[in-house]
């Protein structure tokens, strides 16, 4: 009955490419409202352990479930941010086209964005300091603005939820600050924020919550509590004492 | 030119097949457009050599040579082709190219196999069979006609419907799953309509053209737009004139047959595309390259002009042209050129200044 309580729950995931398992057993609670960062080396499964958790990757066990509930039935609730070289910028599209698609699922069948959705989409897009280029092809945008064009599609979604998978990586400082401010402000809505991170230094100062994951979940739990030698060793391996007590 | 419409007005042949190739043209610039999109170009190219032998096999066990029972043949193995390819690529490490290889030249061996078993056969009745190879759009009947309308409105209604849903899929489709569209329904019914579409074309451009029909207008289209709307809209333009172009040239012209002018016609509107399009086109790059050196060298000219005279203290009064000569970079053409870009202006005849365009993007310049 606490379990309701959680925003994300994961429940004895296990996923495996032919003989190897990538991800092994992961119990994980998100609890509501929090910013969480799930760390681990590469190849720790952090990008799998998302695409399980949102269906586009199979699993052999486990279930999902979102605020209690579910998550094929409260796919609404979460907005997904996928890593932007996962998909080819040259599509015929403008950068609104794109945000718009994130009103997508909200709308029901053959009916076509309208003046609403184009004003969610502009919103989402002023957030993210991108309402000057509404109108470019988004072939023409650097790393950085598209990430922010992804970010905004996600706020376009109007979740609760929002995943997303290495937003900060190869982004210039000023999208990181501007992606890291809509991601407090998201959590000062009350909104969950789960984020595959890569940056161990900036953990403490960006989040609340870290999972260190190394297809093992090693740990889950408060920065404060829980972001220590102990849990970075066990993660990956002595080498990273010294990295991040620098 | 006259002579094309008097003939589309009066000929009924002529009027039957043109309609049928510009059906067919547009179906295929439709759904080739979805398949270059989502890197599919070399699919349709797989699925056609795999309809061959299809072909042959619904001959052989049917013994007849209605276009009907022969296109099932093609579908057929068309279909079995395509989900070979998947399946290839999902059990074993091969990658996709390869997978469409190896469907490709298998089928289309076994397909020539066959074709060249039947027609060692004594009697005449596999004659004919062979015009899948490249196609002979003379056959076309007004039945093979409406089917081809009839397809097209099928697939210009599910366009309609599933607009929104198969955009996001296209551009990025585990995203649209996130979003609880059903990507795995409409990867079916995109693949089976270019089958469908392929397989309609067999009769008309053959099974070693038909890729092209495809692609081509997809191609061609996508340099004139960046609406993915508007892309499909030309892409399917673009393929019925070909049909209809294609079609008019074959029938004015003595011993050309009419699939491959088709797709002539079709790269040459991809040729024509790729050189004079707008933005994406090389003629209109190589422009804009060229003048976006020039711009820039005149911005390094300026900025040579800006430090000397803040160096010399001559911002305000001008400088005497003679002394700025001697500087680098810098000739009577250059002074000139930035004279007419307004960035600089005589005081008098032989003193200059910055004019105030000039000087602010001098300090642009500077401030990197």
């Amino acid at each position: 009955m606490e379990e309701s309580k959680f925003a994300i729950n994961v429940h004895d995931l296990t996923v495996a490419y032919d003989y190897k398992p990538v991800l092994w057993d992961i119990h994980l609670q998100v609890p509501e409202g929090v910013m969480m960062a799930i760390v681990g080396p590469n190849g720790a499964g952090k990008s799998t352990l998302i695409k399980a958790m949102l269906g586009i990757q199979k699993t052999i066990t486990g279930t999902v479930e979102i605020l209690g509930k579910p998550y094929k039935t409260m796919r609404k609730e979460v907005a997904y941010v996928p890593q932007k070289e996962t998909v080819d910028w040259d599509f015929p599209a403008t950068v609104l086209d794109v945000v718009i698609m994130g009103t997508y699922g909200r709308l029901g069948w053959i009916k076509r964005p309208k003046k609403e959705q184009r004003k969610t989409a502009l919103k989402a897009l002023k957030k993210v300091g991108m309402l000057p280029f509404k109108n470019r092809q988004i072939s023409q945008l650097s790393g950085g603005q598209k990430q922010r064009v992804f970010i905004a599609r996600a706020l376009a979604q109007e979740a609760s939820i929002y995943i997303m998978d290495e937003p900060l990586q190869g982004v210039d400082a000023t999208t990181e600050v501007t992606i890291i401010n809509i991601l407090k402000e998201l959590r000062s809505q009350g909104k969950t924020v789960l984020v595959v991170h890569h940056d161990l230094q900036t953990v403490p100062e960006y989040f609340d919550w870290v999972t260190f994951l190394n297809v093992k979940k090693i740990a889950t739990g408060s920065v404060k509590d829980i972001f220590n030698d102990e849990n970075l060793n066990k993660t990956y391996g002595i080498n990273y004492k010294v990295y991040v007590n620098k | 030119m006259l002579e094309f419409f008097e003939l589309l007005l009066s000929d009924y042949t002529f009027r039957i097949i043109a309609l049928g190739t510009a059906a067919l043209g547009a179906i295929s610039g439709m759904l080739g457009s979805f398949a270059v999109l989502r890197k599919q170009s070399l699919l349709g190219d797989a699925i056609s050599h795999a309809a061959l032998p299809g072909i042959v096999m619904a001959f052989i066990l049917f013994q007849a040579k209605d276009s009907y029972v022969l296109l099932a043949g093609a579908l057929c193995s068309g279909v079995l082709g395509s989900l070979l390819v998947n399946g290839i690529v999902r059990k074993s490490k091969i990658k996709t190219d390869a997978a469409l290889g190896i469907v490709l030249s298998v089928f289309f061996g076994f397909g020539m196999l066959l074709l060249t078993y039947v027609q060692k056969k004594p009697d005449a009745a596999q004659a004919g069979l062979d015009k899948y190879l490249f196609g002979q759009a003379a056959t076309l009947m007004l039945n093979d006609v409406k089917l081809l309308i009839v397809v097209l409105g099928i697939a210009l209604a599910i366009l309609f419907i599933f607009w929104k849903e198969l955009k996001v899929m296209i551009f990025d489709e585990d995203y649209a799953l996130t979003l609880g569209i059903n990507t795995r329904f409409l990867d079916v019914l995109i693949t089976i309509f270019i089958v469908l579409a392929i397989v309609l074309g067999l009769q008309t451009v053959g099974v070693v053209l038909m890729s092209a029909m495809l692609l081509a207008p997809a191609a061609a289209a996508r340099q004139w737009t960046n609406n993915l709307g508007k892309m499909l809209i030309i892409a399917s333009v673009i393929g019925a004139c070909s049909g209809v172009v294609g079609t008019a040239i074959s029938a004015t012209q003595p011993n050309l047959s009419t699939g491959p002018v088709i797709v002539i016609v079709a790269i040459t509107f991809v040729l024509f595309s790729f050189l004079f399009a707008p933005t994406r086109g090389i003629i209109s790059r190589q422009l804009k390259i060229q003048k976006n050196k020039k711009e820039l060298l005149l911005k390094k000219s300026i900025a040579v002009v800006y430090s000397f005279m803040v160096n010399n203290e001559e911002l305000v009064e001008g400088v005497e042209k003679n002394k700025l000569l001697k500087l680098r970079d810098i000739d009577e053409q250059v002074i000139k050129l930035l004279y007419e870009k307004k960035w600089i202006k005589y005081i008098d005849s032989q003193i200059v200044a910055l004019t105030e365009e000039g000087r602010d993007i001098a300090e642009k310049i500077e401030l990197i």
